[in-house]
């Protein structure tokens, strides 16, 4: 019983990390923008909790560099599983205008695993809601899959 | 015999009223923003899910000092339900305080020295305070027992008014709530992450969570002892005082730790020592 509560607790208390690997800035106060009254995510149990040890999801937004590439592994090594990583708008995706730029690495999953990808220049609020919550019923189905391997083996 | 059984419900059933005062503190706030805010079970989904993490230990001795501090939250609560003394309840709770900051002050991380010293500070703000209000109920029932107080047949807060602005001060600097959120910032996370609880993770935190709800019902528990004769004035006073601490909290900003020591112990040590002055000359309302 106390798994399943654990189980839906994961669900329903997702918080948040922010990183900004060098964007214009667009995205991320696309991102704060969610926490304001007008979008709420605290309904959803989110909140943006600033600390990688206590976080389960990393936001990342821009495009990945020689520089801080190594500061966005060492924030993905601080954070303890089960974590989602979310890479918003196109300069997280893939780099975006900047991809041929010489000192430019390309998209955050060139350094870290991806879970979700939200597209967009910048990204809507309502989007990366949507990719966060994409990004739990992610969680969701691997807790599913779990479950099904261990009645397995 | 039942004194014991009281302290065994009050510290089974603490924990969930905790995360009753605690989800209802969270939905006032996102009301008062103007949001919509949590579910009303938002800190129990959050001590769950910390407790799944897996554990990332930054000292070998951190999880002493966290077990420490639950048990000292703990123990403090079971106390207060049987009717023990208040001194001994009070020192109980700042050995579990302490462990807290020793705890943070283990790992080198910047943030956790500096939210340590400061959580370390404000210990050293509201435990004289503390004291003084404990010197005042003394004062007045000639002593430190709980069972002392129920035995009044007047509010204590009718001779002990100033002492409960005092206490009120305690309060908001033990519930490290605004503008006197100054060791683990709740909201802010520019300058210091989240201070003395950057280090702490995963199962740790879950159970620091949990303390905080022990801690909080204590508090709210030594809050009723200035209203014992009826049930309702002191649901009134418990309403009022911790519908005050979240309206302060969202009115205040966050201040330095040295407008905090001036503030609190000028305003505190003035109105309690009034107080105090009062209650020695043996005049009774």
């Amino acid at each position: 019983m106390l798994k399943k509560l654990i189980e839906k607790s994961q669900i329903k208390s997702p918080w948040i990390v922010h990183y900004d690997c060098g964007s214009c800035n667009g995205c991320d106060i696309e991102t704060l923008a969610c926490l304001t009254p007008l979008y709420d995510v605290e309904r959803f149990g989110v909140l943006n909790i600033g600390n990688p040890k206590h976080a389960d999801v990393l936001l990342v937004t821009g495009t990945v560099n020689h520089r801080n590439k190594k500061v966005l592994k060492n924030i993905y090594d601080q954070m303890s599983d089960p974590k989602l990583i979310i890479a918003i708008g196109a300069c997280g995706l893939s780099g975006g205008i900047f991809k041929e730029a010489y000192n430019v690495v390309g998209g955050v999953d060139k350094v870290i695993p991806v879970d979700v990808y939200v597209p967009g220049c910048p990204a809507k609020p309502e989007a990366i809601i949507d990719g966060v919550v994409e990004g739990l019923a992610k969680l969701g189905e691997l807790q599913q899959q779990n479950k099904t391997d261990a009645i397995a083996s | 015999m039942t004194l014991f059984l009281y302290a065994i419900i009050g510290v089974i059933l603490a924990p969930f009223a905790g995360v009753l005062v605690v989800g209802l503190d969270r939905i006032l706030t996102a009301k008062f923003q103007s949001r919509i805010g949590p579910p009303l079970l938002q800190p129990l989904y959050d001590i769950c899910k910390l407790w799944g993490k897996k554990p990332m230990i930054a000292h070998r001795f951190q999880p002493l000092c966290v077990y420490i501090y639950l048990a000292a939250a703990m123990v403090s609560v079971g106390m207060f339900f049987a009717q023990s003394d208040l001194l001994l309840i009070f020192f109980v709770q700042a050995v579990g305080a302490i462990f807290f900051v020793i705890g943070a002050l283990l790992v080198p991380s910047p943030f956790s020295q500096a939210g340590g010293n400061r959580e370390l500070i404000q210990i050293l703000t509201y435990e004289p305070l503390i004291i003084l209000v404990l010197a005042g109920i003394y004062l007045y029932t000639g002593s430190f027992k709980i069972d002392a107080i129920y035995a009044l047949d007047k509010p204590l807060l009718i001779n002990l008014p100033l002492l409960f602005i005092v206490f009120g001060y305690a309060l908001t600097i033990k519930l490290k709530k605004s503008p006197f959120d100054i060791s683990a910032s709740h909201h802010a996370h520019q300058e210091l992450v989240r201070g003395v609880l950057t280090e702490y993770s995963g199962k740790m935190l879950a159970l620091i969570e949990m303390a905080h709800l022990y801690e909080t019902i204590l508090i709210l528990g030594l809050c009723s002892l200035f209203w014992t004769t009826s049930i309702w004035g002191m649901a009134l006073l418990l309403v009022i005082t911790y519908l005050l601490e979240i309206i302060i909290d969202n009115i205040c900003a966050r201040m330095s730790f040295r407008w905090m020591l001036k503030s609190v112990w000028t305003t505190g040590i003035v109105l309690s020592a009034i107080n105090l002055i009062w209650l020695y000359s043996g005049a009774r309302i």
